[in-house]
């Protein structure tokens, strides 16, 4: 019975497939299930609770006050200052995610209420190059924290990145910098940042800004961490404990203030912003 | 690069030569000067036109300077500080107050080790977190005291292991960050080696940032490109090509401010004479930060990153187009 299944961590499951059938299998539990229930039930499978990831738009649905999304990400796409070929041309890996996401690049900024309270939320998509971090993403994070800067509002970030944009070299490594710059002035605001990591929020994201929220909440299930289990043991091959970098490892070793459950986010963000309601 | 062997081998019998003229006399001087001209010829053609996986090579070269060296070399005195009153000592590291034609500056360097015993010592030049927070703690001394701040890059990347993890690494690291972005002291970053990703960006938010010519600066290093990007080992000079991470490259893109030049072969073929050129970059970076105030620093180094990034406006057409696509 899969519902017994003895699981210790979470698996969060990236490849949700994009065809037209109105059941899916679910990887961890191998049970088929009726994808309009998974939809409803917040991507999590009703069978097992295995969560599956959630695009930029159904994060915003989850989290905010119906109705109150207005989307205030810049039309900017990368201008590919390398002129990068691997495999494909990088500009053509990006109309490729914009074509499959709709999206500009691996982030959307809105301006939202949650439980009444009004805020900017930059929401990263994971499908968009693995949400890494270019310059469109640094310049949208930026963009998003001084627009919380110009209505005095707070700035939720809520990741799901495997780190740079390796294609645009050094332009991406320095968004680190940039977002940094930009998160210190948000903090000379008094405006509160809370970071909000998913599954996964790993390399220049959480070496910057991601951990820079003045609370950083993990979903359950989230992989937090710099370097990533293959760069390990490639470099040192040090054997892992299992659950290495999980949002569990995260929480004991100190680096995040809570770990929440996707069903809980919301709830749990309207009680955060209810403790700083006072310094607006 | 087997052909650097070959001007190492040339190198040492012309010094063998020179050794018979002197001990016994003999005018060897017409075959020395012939020998000298010809390793100067095989030295322009082997370095004259380097690839930019031949500059890695060469950034990670086991005879290159390290930051030790320099600092011994451009400061008149060195005080090295230890630990971050936490947890440790990260020896990959170096921290201290040192002189500089008679002024105090806080100097940082990222430091590889000659010896097996050393490189064990130093993680092989791989920082910790112990070193981000060592680094914190002395950029905050160097502005309770106004001291401007050096810092010196030379690493493959943040130390990448379990105990990195446990100690947060990548917090450590964006503190660092977020140190230097507020930092009301002037600071110029040095890329003398290895620039190694977010390892390397840690002490990097600065004023100014100046390349060695040999040094190279990157997102990732070329064989993790290689592997990640085109999933081929074989790829890795493509990948350094791809990455355009040599000195000149950031320059041409805007990303750094100057490039200080290295004799042919390298700074270990010329060391007094690079650390010479470093220390005068060094100073006139310096110089021209420490007339400012400090609202004009901290406001020129905010436009500076706020700015950092190439993108385009998309169309409003181009944008109904997508979507008409996408439907």
């Amino acid at each position: 019975m899969a519902i017994f299944k003895d699981k210790q961590y979470l698996r969060v499951d990236v490849d949700r497939d994009r065809d037209d059938s109105l059941w899916m299998k679910c990887k961890s539990c191998d049970e088929l299930v009726f994808k309009r229930r998974v939809r409803e039930n917040n991507n999590i499978c009703p069978n097992c609770g295995e969560y599956f990831f959630l695009t930029a738009e159904e994060r915003f649905e989850l989290l905010i006050d119906e109705g109150s999304f207005v989307d205030i990400s810049e039309p900017i796409t990368s201008d590919d200052p390398l002129a990068f070929v691997d495999r494909l041309p990088y500009p053509d890996r990006v109309k490729e995610s914009q074509a499959a996401t709709g999206l500009y690049d691996a982030i959307v900024i809105g301006k939202a209420a949650i439980g009444g309270v009004p805020c900017v939320l930059g929401v990263m998509d994971f499908r968009f190059i693995g949400g890494s971090m270019g310059s469109v993403v640094g310049e949208q994070m930026c963009r998003g924290m001084e627009a919380a800067i110009d209505s005095g509002c707070p700035f939720i970030l809520v990741s799901s990145s495997g780190g740079a944009r390796l294609q645009e070299g050094l332009f991406a490594l320095l968004q680190m910098a940039k977002t940094v710059a930009v998160r210190e002035r948000l903090a000379d605001a008094r405006l509160p940042f809370f970071s909000i990591m998913t599954y996964p929020t790993s390399g220049g994201v959480q070496a910057s800004i991601a951990s820079l929220g003045d609370v950083i909440i993990a979903e359950r299930g989230a992989m937090i961490g710099f370097a990533g289990r293959r760069v390990i043991q490639h470099t040192i091959s040090q054997d892992l404990p299992d659950h290495y970098q999980t949002d569990a490892f995260a929480f004991e070793h100190g680096a995040i203030d809570r770990v929440v459950s996707r069903e809980e986010m919301r709830e749990e963000l309207i009680s955060l912003l209810g403790f700083f309601g006072g310094s607006q | 690069m087997s052909d650097e062997r070959t001007l190492d081998l040339l190198e040492a019998k012309i010094e063998e030569l020179r050794q018979l003229d002197a001990a016994d006399g003999m005018d060897l001087s017409s075959e020395i000067a012939k020998l000298e001209t010809k390793l100067e010829e095989l030295r322009l053609e082997l370095y004259a036109n380097l690839s930019d996986w031949e500059r890695v090579r060469i950034a990670r070269h086991p005879k290159r300077p390290y930051a030790l060296d320099y600092i011994d070399e451009i400061f008149e005195e060195f005080y090295e500080l230890h630990g971050d009153r936490i947890d440790a000592d990260d020896r990959a590291l170096v921290a201290g107050l040192a002189k500089l034609d008679g002024r105090t500056v806080v100097v940082l360097g990222q430091q590889k080790g000659r010896s097996t015993e050393e490189n064990k010592a130093r993680y092989f030049g791989m920082t910790r977190p112990q070193g981000y927070r060592k680094a914190r703690r002395v950029l905050e001394l160097a502005e309770r005291f106004s001291f401007p701040v050096v810092t010196m890059i030379d690493t493959p990347g943040a130390y990448p292991g379990l105990e990195s993890e446990e100690a947060n690494i990548g917090g450590a690291i964006a503190e660092s960050l977020a140190t230097m972005a507020r930092l009301r002291v002037p600071s110029v970053a040095i890329v003398i080696g290895e620039g190694g990703s977010g390892g390397a960006l840690a002490i990097g938010l600065a004023d100014r940032v100046v390349m060695l010519e040999n040094a190279i600066y990157t997102v990732i290093t070329p064989e993790g490109a290689a592997a990640i990007l085109w999933k081929d080992k074989e790829r890795v000079p493509d990948a350094a090509a791809a990455l355009n991470l040599t000195a000149q490259h950031l320059l041409e893109l805007g990303l750094i401010d100057a490039v200080v030049s290295e004799p042919l072969g390298g700074a270990q073929k010329d060391f007094q004479a690079t650390a010479k050129a470093l220390k005068t970059e060094l100073n006139e970076q310096l110089g021209e930060l420490q007339a400012l105030d400090v609202q004009r620093l901290l406001s020129d180094r905010y436009a500076r990153y706020r700015a950092v990034g190439r993108y385009d406006r998309i169309a409003a057409s181009d944008v109904e187009q997508e979507d008409a696509a996408i439907e």
